[in-house]
Formats: structure tokens, sequence, C-alpha cells
């Protein structure tokens, strides 16, 4: 009896287990191991092992720049959606009834559109012949230049990553008791003091989680930069996708993804570490 | 003048008048209670006198001062939520010490009012714990704190114990009450639970669809309901209707062809009216040697009383006798039924 029961749990969860390994574990240990199989361009993979393209990647300025700008395309991002997202998240949830489901369709409604035909929508838009230089031509303040830039990539990233930012936020804005704001007021707090002291350190777990997807999926974007960033413009998805298409040099494709995801693991969580400590205690996090 | 009053006051959510032509007036020092059962307007009356909710219509004054349209954080009045909505983020000594914070008052101060105010609850030994880690009747008592501390000229208790259970629902009433006659803040509760608005106030206000239908002390409005609903929603009363008839210089009420004697009432003989009498006010008395007889159909045993229903020529009665030694009556038996006529009441 007491047998049937221990393994209960692991028989049910078997198929999720058995997906997460030939879909998920799979894959990224034979990533690992092509990251350190020698390369060579007229042979090809072969059955040997090296450091080499650690080291490459790690000696090459090239690389570190790509990273650099990966990395603060990705904090930009995550800054502006938390900007728009925070206050947007919370108007959201003042609003009333009939008028709080059709405004949170319309957050959502980018979600319903293939990211690569919104990046081709805002191409058109911030191209030469598009409307933002078409006005800024007609206002003699001359040709300004956005796409194939970082701001571009940027703009589009926040369009993309702002429902992931509110999503969270809105949620843990519906388990807000509505009397606690009453009584902060009823305590002569000001209405920014209510907001400050009161309503944010409890939307905090939403934030961070927010902002952790957001860095995430912004960090390792691929189409918006592929396709708003230009051919020169890389960032470090990109870089990848080059490295195993273009170049045909898979373990190196291999290494460079490997280091994304660490490096992207670590900013995610220290910044989760930061915060998380400030609210652990008090929301029962524990 | 008194010392909050409420002149008029309306309140329209569309066309729809929720609080209608509210006048009252409280005294310094006084605990008044708004009774009435839900959506008749006394929560929305409580959130005006906050400003949480706009005022329609008329006005509100305190201490000669009108605050009909002041914000909520300026009229610095003490709220006790019926969530309580504690600070969930903030420890109990933080929560209490908020509105002091709000106030910026100075730490060392800060520090020995919150643990005044603790010691007032007698939460002494828990101000370094957050509020989930509370039980239901501390929350409740963080809340009181924190709304007190302040000293705020009108204390609003907005259902306070309506999330307590029976027992300690009780005791926080005792407690209540006895910290208000020591802090001696003029306090106002809104609840729906007429025994408890009856326990711990100097005078009840009942409220019917938006209306304020009497205002008595607790004692007053039990024993002088002046309304059918009154009589139902405060404690328990048998109402039968039937027609004055006056004899000589006695009026009395016909009932189903009994008649009863009753006190002088405004209403006409030869009218209809509604006759109303506690169930404690009648005593079971021999067969034949009361006003009416009657037979046990069901009885109820509530521990220090018992609940009998009687079947009677009148229609069916409800009777409340004290668990005394003797031995309580059995079902189907028969019995006399007696009352003096001054309890019994006329009511339109």
């Amino acid at each position: 009896m007491s047998q049937t029961k221990s393994n209960a749990p692991w028989l049910l969860s078997a198929p999720a287990i058995a997906l997460f390994v030939a879909l998920l574990l799979a894959p990224m240990l034979m990533t690992a191991v092509l990251s350190f199989n020698v390369f060579d361009y007229n042979t090809g993979i072969k059955n040997a092992y090296t450091l080499d393209h650690y080291i490459a990647v790690f000696t090459d300025d090239y690389y570190y720049e790509v990273f650099w700008r990966t990395f603060w395309i990705a904090a930009v991002t995550t800054g502006i959606c938390l900007l728009v997202g925070v206050p947007e998240a919370y108007i959201l949830s003042r609003m009333k009834t009939p008028w709080r489901s059709i405004f949170l369709l319309i957050v959502l409604a980018p979600l319903l559109v293939s990211v690569v035909v919104r990046a081709f929508g805002w191409s058109l838009l911030l191209g030469p012949r598009g409307i933002f230089n078409q006005i800024s031509l007609t206002l003699d303040l001359g040709n300004i230049k956005i796409l194939y830039t970082e701001w571009a990539v940027i703009i589009a990233l926040v369009h993309v990553m702002l429902p992931f930012m509110i999503i969270p936020i809105w949620t843990s804005l519906q388990k807000l008791d509505p009397g606690v704001e009453n009584a902060a007021l009823s305590l002569a707090a000001s209405p920014f003091a209510t907001l400050r002291r009161v309503v944010f350190p409890q939307v905090l777990p939403g934030i961070l989680s927010g902002s952790l997807i957001v860095f995430g999926l912004s960090a390792s974007a691929f189409a918006i930069p592929g396709l708003l960033g230009g051919r020169r413009l890389k960032m470090v998805a990109t870089v990848v996708y080059d490295e195993y298409l273009h170049e045909l040099n898979w373990p190196l494709g291999a290494t460079l993804a490997l280091i994304l995801l660490a490096a992207n693991l670590l900013v995610m969580l220290s910044y989760n570490k930061i915060l998380e400590r400030k609210y652990q205690k008090s929301m029962g996090v524990a | 003048m008194s010392f909050l009053t409420l002149t008029d006051v309306s309140k329209f959510y569309g066309p729809n008048c929720v609080v209608d032509k509210v006048n009252l007036s409280v005294e310094k020092g006084e605990f008044v209670t708004l009774l009435g059962p839900s959506g008749c307007g006394k929560t929305t009356t409580l959130q005006m006198i906050a400003g949480f909710a706009d005022v329609t219509e008329g006005s509100i004054t305190l201490d000669g001062k009108d605050i009909t349209h002041t914000k909520p954080n300026t009229r610095g009045l003490g709220i006790v939520f019926q969530s309580y909505a504690l600070f969930p983020h903030m420890t109990v000594e933080e929560n209490v010490s908020f509105g002091l914070e709000m106030r910026k008052v100075a730490k060392p101060t800060r520090a020995r009012q919150v643990a005044d105010a603790l010691a007032l609850v007698h939460l002494e030994d828990y101000s370094k714990r957050y509020p989930r880690e509370l039980s239901g009747g501390q929350r409740q008592r963080v809340a009181l704190a924190r709304a007190l501390i302040i000293e705020p000229p009108v204390l609003l208790l907005d259902e306070p114990l309506s999330n307590l259970d029976a027992k300690l629902r009780e005791e926080m009433q005792f407690e209540l009450r006895q910290i208000q006659r020591t802090v001696g803040t003029t306090t106002i509760l809104v609840t729906h639970d007429q025994s408890e608005a009856m326990s711990i106030s100097d005078r009840v206000v009942v409220m019917q669809s938006g209306k304020i239908t009497q205002i008595d002390q607790p004692y007053a409005l039990y024993e002088n309901p002046q309304s059918r609903f009154i009589t139902a929603f405060v404690g328990k009363a048998n109402l039968l209707q039937g027609e004055l008839v006056r004899q000589g210089a006695e009026l009395s009420i016909s009932v189903n062809g009994v008649s009863f004697l009753c006190g002088e009432t405004p209403l006409q003989a030869g009218s209809q009216a509604f006759l109303s009498l506690r169930p404690e006010k009648i005593q079971l008395t021999q067969l034949n040697q009361g006003l009416i007889n009657g037979r046990i159909v069901a009885r109820f045993f509530l521990g220090s009383q018992w609940l009998y229903r009687v079947e009677t020529m009148a229609g069916t009665l409800q009777v409340v006798s004290i668990n005394s030694d003797t031995a309580p009556l059995q079902e189907n038996q028969e019995t006399g039924l007696t009352w003096s006529s001054t309890s019994l009441r006329i009511l339109p």
C-alpha cells in the first residue's frame, strides 16, 4: 500500500517529465556538448573536444559589444515597460466593469498578431518613407533615422512585451483589498503616499515577475532585432542564428547560446535576489 | 449644536436613491449605531461621513465645520473596515504607527504612542507580527488601535465584528464598548446585527431603504418599535392582524374573533391594525386561567430558555420561557397563555 502511494506522484507526473526531458533537457545537453566540439571550416564538426570557442568569445571585442548591446536593449525595454505598464495596470484595475474588460482586451490584442507581422508593421512606420520621417520632413526637422537603430528594436520590443508586464501587475492588483487604500487615506496619507507606501509594496511581486519575463524575452528576442536591427546591428540571438546558418559553425553558435543563457540567468537571479529580500518577509514568500 | 450633524443628506447612484434625506445629530462622546438590513444605505451613509462617497445633496458638519466636500485624508476620522484593511506588508507596529507617521510625529513620541495603543487593545506582545500571522480577533484589535491612535474626533466602524465567530463577537462587543468608554471617542457603528446594536450603543438609528425610520435608545427601541418592520427586525415578535374595537372606555383589538385589551393608540376604533407581542412577555399558565388557550405544536430548547410554538384561536404565537426548575411543557399539551395588556403594542 505504502509502495503504491510513494510511486503515485512519480507515475502521475511521468508524462510531463518525459516531455520536459525529451524536448528541453536533451536538446540543451546536446547543445552543451556541441559547444565543446572541435570545428574545422573544411571538414566540419569533429569528434574531439576543446575550449577554443569559449576562449574565442571571451577574447573577442566583437562579442562583448553584441552582449553589451543585447543587455542594455533588454534593460531599457524592461525600464520602459515598467514606466508604462505599472500606471497602465493600475488605471486598468480602477476602471469600471464594461470598460475594464474592453481595455484589457486592447492590452492583450498585440499578442494575437504574429511577431513577424508586427515587426514589418514597425519597419513600415519607422522607415525613411514611414509616417514619422514624413512628419519630421514636413516640419523641416530633417531626416530622422530610426529603422535599423537600437531604438527601432526597443520600440518594437516594448510593443510586444507590454502585455507580459501588465498581466502580472494586474493580477497582484486584483488581490489588493480595496479597503486598504481608503484605510491609508483615512490615516491622513496623501494619494501619492498611499500609492507609494501601501499599493506599490503589495504589487512588487507582480512588478518583479513582469520585469523578469520582459527582460528574459527581450534579451533572447530574435525576430525583432533580426527585422528591425538590420544586418549590422546584431543582438546575441541573431549572431547565434548567423553562426548556425551562415557560417555553419554550430559549435560557436552553441557556445554563444549557452553564454547568453548563463548571462541571462545571472542577471535575472541577482535582480530577483535584490527585490525578493525586500518583500519576502512581509508577503509570506518564505 | 451637536458634534456631528447630517442635514438632509442624500446619495444617488444615477437615478437610484440609496440614501434619502438623512438627518442625524451625534453628541460628543456618544456611541451611535446605524442598524438595518443589507442594502438599507447604512454603509453608504458611513462612507459619506468618511468621505469615500460623495454627498449628492445635503451637508455634514463636524464640530461646527462643514466637511461635506472635504477630502477623506484631511477629515482625520478613524475608520475600522469590515475587512480590517490592514497593510499586509507592514508589522502590527508599523500598521498602527502609519497614521502618526503621515502626521509627521517624531519617532520617539510615535513609539510611545504605539506602545500605549497596543496596550489598550492587549496586543503588546504582537507588535512585530505581520497581519497574516494573527487571528481574526487580533486583526480586529490592530485595526481598532490603528484608527484610535490618531485620536480621531469620530470613530467609524463598518460592520467590524461580522467576520468573527459568535463567541468572539460577544467578547469584542464588550471590549469595544469598554475601550470606547475609556477613550471617550464619539463612535458610529454600522451593523445589521440587532443584538450587537442594542448591546453596545447609546442610541440606535434604524434605517430602511435609505431612510431613517426610528432613532431611540436600545431599550426604548425594543419596547416601543414604531413600525412592524422594526418590531420584527429588532428582537422576536408575534405579529397578528386584527380590528380595533371600542367597548365603553376600553379599547381592544379583535383577532379572528378573540379580543385582547390594549392601551390607547392614535389609530381609530374600527380600523385594521397589527398587534405586536414579544415572546418573553407571554406567560404560560393553567388551562382556562389565561387570556387565551392554546396547544403546543413545537418546542425548541435554547439552553437558558425554551421557545414554544403555540397554536391558538387568534393564530400561532411564539412564547419564550426561562428554563427554570419547573418541568417544561410537552408537545401537543394544552396550556393557558397570559400577558399584561401594557406589553401589547398596536401598530398600523
